[in-house]
């Protein structure tokens, strides 16, 4: 079984809409978003809720009005700027490390687990996906990432899946980390902007240097900057990474998604087989790649 | 004044808001990209950099010529980052949130504060604009204490203009958090009418104003404004979706060269909000 995460530094380049596509392309898979602050695979895939249970993370300080004694103490020992004169705890702010209660003289400080979000296993006409939703203003989305690609490698374990295909969230920090440690390959999206370039490198760097996970790119609106487009092929080429393939601007993509659809069942025009031509790729690649 | 620009969805055009809007406003303006992971504001505002400066946050360092071993690092750590085991004290670093509860409560004093490197600051200025970015280093994790060190750079007396990260986690809270106003950038699609509602929950959970900017205006659907004039969220700028503008993009040419007649509408939206903070 390979478990294979679509990224792309960069947000908006189209993550979503490849992952997507691949729901239709990839046999005998599970499908996982771990993009838990701003998740949007599930408009298109459409899950029916099977299995779903809460995601508790972190805690939180409370200072009980009538036990304190406004000492200042607790205002002294944070970190965070967390609690106001009037010695009310901004939730937004606690970090949840708890030292004001540890140093509280008079215990008035309650400190309980929060309610951080929900996690789901549901059926879709791709087969199983495992998703999330992380609270309005909740931390620990990588915690919750990691959950989600468990939950989704148990299932592909039990139903002898094939592939794992996961939704990845922009950026290179911690919900990123927590999405493609220890993945068997990275999809990075791509597109050729000064933006998109400057961001795929710092995360190649991220996922091909740093956790030396097998790497592959493409881009998507190649047709918008041809020059940039060419100087990221040079750029993969020399970093030995695998380029996989390039699709136009084309607004099939936004007409496909206004219907609910993905590119491949939505159209079978030149788009749709570029997309099927960089699926073809990974896999032929895969076989290569895995072996060392 | 500050305007902190975010969005939900990314790569809807939070950068190309922010950006010409400092460019148009030409003069006493402060830019801050706070999207630390993946900065790019510096793309198109050009800045020349005449300060860099290395980040760090503090973590524990144990004298252990000092340590009993008591364990109470370990006890008050919420992030198993310092734990202690027979004769012996283990710091993890990337798991330490820099709270300094172990260095409070280490009744040897055997523990004190050193910094670990988060990445980099820099600095600098172009026309009337003073632009500050932060730059994760790769590998690292922990992107709040660097956006709290862009962030501490604001002027009050000057526009400041925040670039936040994409998405509604505690990373754009931390860059949007004390704005005066906050514009969400969206796009009319289903992603970014999805993206956009939760951004303002996002928004509305810290109490702050709030106003949208629709890009690539005339793609998609009608379902972003039916869902603003639901929720009596005003539209504040429309921006057309158009090859051309897309095509300066790539280059690193801002809106506002490529159609100075943008200028004015970016004015008009500054004294808009100037006018609702006001209120």
């Amino acid at each position: 079984m390979k478990e294979i995460v679509i990224i792309s530094g960069k947000g908006g380049t189209g993550k979503t809409t490849i992952t997507a596509a691949f729901a239709s392309l990839v046999e005998n898979k599970v499908m996982a978003d771990c993009d838990v602050d701003a998740a949007d695979l599930h408009l298109i895939l459409k899950p029916e809720i099977q299995h779903q249970e809460d995601f508790y993370s972190g805690k939180t300080a409370f200072i009980r009005e009538n036990d304190c004694t406004q000492c200042g103490k607790c205002v002294e020992v944070c970190q965070f700027d967390a609690i106001n004169p009037d010695f009310i705890v901004d939730p937004v702010a606690c970090e949840g490390c708890g030292v004001c209660v540890w140093f509280c003289p008079v215990d008035a400080i309650d400190f309980n687990e929060n309610l951080s979000g929900r996690w789901f296993i549901s059926k879709t006409r791709f087969g199983p996906m495992v998703h999330a939703r992380l609270g309005i203003a909740e931390e620990n989305s990588g915690k919750l990432v990691t959950l989600v690609r468990r939950q989704a490698k148990l299932l592909a374990e039990e139903q002898n899946s094939d592939f794992i295909i996961v939704d990845g969230a922009p950026g290179i920090g911690c919900p990123v980390i927590s999405s493609i440690t220890g993945a068997n390959a990275v999809l990075v999206v791509t597109e050729p902007t000064l933006s998109g370039q400057h961001d795929l490198e710092r995360v190649v760097s991220l996922a091909a240097e740093h956790f030396k996970i097998p790497t592959f790119v493409c881009v998507n609106k190649y047709d918008l900057n041809g020059e940039i487009t060419d100087q990221i092929k040079e750029f993969c080429k020399s970093n030995h990474i695998h380029f996989v393939g390039q699709i136009p601007y084309d607004d099939v993509i936004t007409r496909a998604m206004v219907n609910g659809k993905n590119i491949i069942e939505y159209s079978n025009g030149k788009t749709a087989e570029l997309i099927k031509n960089i699926w073809q790729n990974i896999e032929d690649e895969l076989g290569h790649v895995i072996r060392f | 004044m500050i305007i902190g620009i975010a969005s939900g969805k990314g790569g809807t055009g939070k950068t190309t808001v922010a950006v010409n809007l400092a460019l148009s406003l030409e003069n006493n303006v402060q830019y801050l990209d706070c999207d630390v992971e993946e900065p790019n504001g510096h793309i198109f505002i050009k800045p020349e950099f005449q300060k860099s400066i290395t980040v760090g946050t503090p973590i524990p360092e144990v004298d252990k010529s000092k340590c009993t071993y008591c364990g109470k690092c370990g006890e008050i750590c919420q992030y198993n980052a310092i734990i202690v085991v027979k004769n012996n004290v283990l710091v993890f670093p990337e798991l330490c949130h820099s709270c300094a509860g172990c260095w409070l409560v280490c009744p040897e004093d055997a523990i004190s504060p050193i910094d670990r490197e988060l990445g980099i600051l820099e600095q600098g200025n172009t026309g009337g604009i003073e632009f500050t970015h932060g730059m994760l280093r790769i590998g690292e994790a922990m992107s709040p204490p660097l956006i709290r060190k862009v962030k501490s750079e604001i002027d009050p007396a000057k526009t400041v203009i925040i670039d936040a990260p994409p998405g509604t986690s505690c990373l754009v809270i931390e860059s949007v958090k004390k704005s005066d106003f906050v514009i969400l950038v969206t796009e009319p699609t289903p992603f970014g009418l999805n993206d956009l509602k939760l951004a303002v929950e996002m928004v509305r959970s810290l109490k702050l104003k709030l106003g949208v900017v629709i890009n690539r205006s005339d793609i998609g659907n009608d379902d972003v404004r039916i869902y603003c004039k639901e929720e009596k969220i005003d539209i504040l700028l429309e921006i057309k979706n158009d090859r051309k503008i897309a095509e300066a993009y790539s280059r690193g040419t801002p809106l506002v060269e490529l159609y100075p007649d943008y200028k004015a509408k970016f004015q008009a939206l500054y004294h808009e909000i100037e006018r609702r903070v006001g209120a």
